[in-house]
């Protein structure tokens, strides 16, 4: 198993947590895992990517220029990353702000209105577990048990007993995404 | 034997080494470097005692100290020392510095190292000029005082104001002792030899920076002859360097004066 | 086994770090590896090893203070990206020129000037040519993973203390920033184990005094020195070479890069071989010393070479000395902050040797 997915969105979406926490899911599942930002001074607003590798091997390139998964999350990333969406590959885009939608026809697109779901929710921030769940309901490459456990070792104790609100969110994920094309 | 025992008066201390001096004839860093080694030496703390030497006519300052030392690059003294004391805190650490190194240069580890508080001893021999160089301008030197760089005096409006940091570094919460001294009568020697031992004494209260400039001649530098040197310092350095206590025990003793 | 975690290069460093019994660390923030100090100041290493943790004013005043405890004979490191790089190199020649132990990480970012936080490899000049005034070198160490970010430590160490001579480990933006597994060494005892009889601790009776300087007035003691030096750097040639060989035994063509350059051009190999293009990928882990004899050896059984770095050419000039003229070397680099893909590796090397 390979698995090389891009997770792109405004600074402040979680973006890069949501791909810390597949890192610990992955890791938690003995598979090899890398975890590569954007990194810099972006903060709120700003433009965040993060690109995340699970395999059962042992990982060469942390940079890539073509994915298996994009997980886009805003209208900057859909310009810069559609493209990259290897042939046949998926494609999972939250469409709240996005004004020109994926025009490929050789991916599988899935949409997942994750910002609307989350405002239904007790907090915004479940946001990215929405996405998470939505992801993982197309590519179960982790357990939900191991996204548990990841969640457990990379959240600090006095934040454990928002995990069943996170879980809660990925469920949701898993039920609201839609395949589109 | 020429000298018995109870005849003997003076004696150099063990704690210099037989190697001559390489200071010019009626410069003060000879006399500084022998008061310091009598200090550590009648504090019984050449064990425990390591010194900091600069860039400038000291820069061959552990040729002569027979204590463990090491060489700074130019004006990073006190990086040095807060280096070793925060490995070594029971250690007694000092640095040894003249006016280019640490008021120009190093003018950034000085005011850091002095606000930070570390508990070390800085010695600051200022004479106004840059003596290993050749007699170039230093921070120190008067306003109208010529120097190789200044040949027709210091034009403040051209080159800036001469810098107090002595004053300055008094007004930092991590300077716990600051002095003026000079060195060129028996008097003043005994004085500064009293204010090098509460810098090394103070070192044991853990409470900052003891932080002593003794006012030099650079009678070569100066291009006059030792004694002649001595009385300009007296005359024109000594106004815009006054001797004395600044800060003692953590409490100001006098009122910073401004540069005229 | 020890202890596994998911970590940023650069926490795996300072974690390192105080496994490893570091008596102090003293740096100043710069992007992009403020994580070392921050992670070391989040962990309380005072409290849990007794290791000094010091924000410095400046690079400047971080190197001379790594200066002062070294002297002492202390376990004592730095780290900073390429500009604060620039200032510490006065220190650097310093503790060279001093015979000082030291560990020094530099997590690379583009330049010159203040030039952009990405990562880069534009500083392998600076890194084993000197760096610094005066002939001297240091053993440079280019890990390529999250897990040699932290066992580089280990080793940078022992071999600071061998050759009492500053170590660098010259990292770069991706793998100071990117998160991996790692497994954690156990942790070491903080006294240090080396012989130390040259430190300045305080002249005791049973000794003369110790004195770290670089200052010889005399120039044929100064020459003296220098050969000392060079005696040092020739030893470092012959028993430090360190790298790791990627499908070379039936490679057509070798493709040559270190660190993060590295890790794009495993995946390189791959891609071209699916292609039917036989390459191989040699990695050299110390870059000083060069695994000058390994490449001349290589370059006897392959069709050519290329070398591919973040910059805009320079490990390059070491590969064709190695290489002499036996097989074409070509370069391949982006730079600046601009990371070449696995693909456009591949691209330039067909292109380069008209493959196919």
């Amino acid at each position: 198993m390979n698995e090389e997915i891009i997770i792109a969105g405004f600074g402040g979406q979680g973006v890069l947590s949501l791909g810390k926490i597949l890192a610990y899911s992955g890791m938690m599942q003995q598979m090899e895992v890398s975890w590569m930002p954007s990194y810099g001074p972006e903060m709120r607003g700003g433009t965040a990517n993060v690109t995340v590798i699970l395999s059962d091997e042992r990982i060469s390139s942390p940079i890539l220029k073509q994915y298996d998964t994009a997980i886009i999350l805003n209208q900057q990333s859909m310009d810069k990353f559609e493209s990259s969406v290897k042939p046949g590959g998926i494609l999972i885009y939250d469409s709240n702000g996005i004004t020109r939608h994926p025009q490929r026809k050789d991916i599988q697109i899935y949409v997942i209105d994750a910002a609307s779901e989350s405002a239904k929710m007790s907090s915004t921030k479940t946001f990215n577990m929405i996405v998470l769940g939505a992801y993982l309901k197309i590519k179960p490459v982790v357990t939900i048990e191991n996204v548990i456990k990841g969640l457990k070792s990379s959240l600090p104790e006095r934040h454990h007993h928002l995990i069943p609100e996170n879980e809660e969110a990925i469920k949701r994920g898993m039920e609201y995404i839609k395949k589109v094309a | 034997m020429l000298v018995s025992p109870e005849n003997l008066v003076y004696t150099k201390t063990p704690l210099m080494t037989d190697k001559p001096l390489s200071y010019c004839p009626g410069c003060g860093h000879g006399t500084v470097h022998r008061m310091i080694m009598e200090v550590v030496d009648e504090m019984g703390i050449q064990a425990d005692t390591i010194g900091i030497a600069p860039v400038g006519c000291s820069v061959l300052a552990y040729e002569f100290m027979n204590i463990d030392m090491q060489q700074a690059a130019h004006g990073r003294a006190p990086a040095l020392a807060t280096g070793i004391k925060r490995c070594w805190p029971d250690k007694y650490v000092f640095t040894y510095q003249g006016d280019g190194d640490l008021a120009a240069i190093g003018t950034a580890e000085t005011i850091h190292a002095c606000n930070r508080g570390e508990n070390i001893a800085i010695f600051f021999v200022n004479n106004g000029i840059y003596g290993m160089t050749g007699g170039q301008m230093a921070p120190t030197t008067l306003p109208g005082m010529r120097s190789s760089t200044t040949p027709y005096g210091r034009d403040v409006a051209l080159m800036g104001n001469p810098l107090k940091i002595t004053e300055l570094v008094a007004m930092l919460p991590g300077t716990f002792y600051v002095s003026r001294h000079s060195v060129h009568t028996p008097l003043n020697v005994r004085k500064f030899k009293r204010a090098a031992r509460m810098a090394f004494e103070n070192q044991k209260l853990n409470k900052g920076v003891s932080f002593i400039e003794i006012v030099s001649n650079c009678n070569s530098g100066w291009k006059m002859s030792p004694v002649d040197a001595n009385k300009w310092m007296e005359d024109n350095m000594f106004p815009f360097y006054p001797l004395g206590d600044i800060k003692v025990n953590g409490e100001m003793v006098s009122k910073p004066t401004k540069a005229e | 086994m020890g202890e596994k975690k998911l970590m940023k290069g650069n926490e795996a460093f300072a974690e390192a770090a105080i496994r490893s019994g570091c008596d102090a660390y003293f740096g100043y923030p710069i992007t992009p590896q403020s994580e070392v100090m921050e992670y070391l100041a989040a962990q309380q290493p005072h409290l849990r090893t007794g290791m000094v943790l010091l924000q410095a004013e400046s690079e400047v005043a971080a190197i001379n203070m790594v200066y002062g405890a070294a002297g002492t004979g202390k376990k004592v490191m730095t780290s900073s990206s390429s500009p604060g790089i620039s200032l510490k190199q006065e220190g650097i020649s310093y503790l060279v020129g001093s015979e000082l132990p030291c560990l020094i990480l530099n997590v690379v970012r583009g330049g010159p000037g203040l030039g952009t936080i990405q990562p880069s490899q534009a500083d392998y000049f600076q890194s084993t040519k000197g760096g610094g005034h005066g002939d001297y070198r240091m053993i440079v160490l280019a890990p390529a993973s999250v897990q040699e970010m932290s066992d580089f430590v280990k080793l940078g160490f022992d071999l600071a203390f061998k050759y009492r001579n500053p170590v660098l480990m010259l990292s770069d933006g991706i793998i100071g920033q990117m998160m991996e597994q790692v497994e954690l060494f156990e942790q070491m005892p903080r006294a240090t184990e080396f012989d130390q009889t040259w430190a300045t601790t305080g002249k005791t009776p049973d000794r003369e005094r110790n004195i770290i300087t670089s200052v010889n007035l005399d120039p044929a003691v100064q020459e003296r020195h220098n050969h000392k030096l060079q005696a040092k750097y020739q030893k470092m040639q012959q028993e430090e070479v360190r790298y790791e060989s990627f499908d070379c035994e039936d490679a057509d063509y070798l493709l040559i890069a270190y660190g993060c350059s590295a890790r794009i051009c495993q995946k390189s190999v791959k891609l071209a071989r699916a292609k039917g293009i036989k390459a191989g990928l040699l990695r050299p882990i110390t870059l000083f010393p060069f695994p000058t004899v390994e490449i001349k050896r290589l370059a006897g059984k392959v069709k050519g070479m290329m070398a591919v770095e973040l910059s805009a050419g320079q490990m390059v000039e070491d590969v064709r000395l190695a290489v002499d003229g036996r097989v074409q070397v070509a370069f391949y680099g982006r730079m600046g902050g601009m990371v070449h893909s696995p693909e456009e590796v591949v691209d330039a090397l067909i292109k380069h040797f008209s493959i196919g």
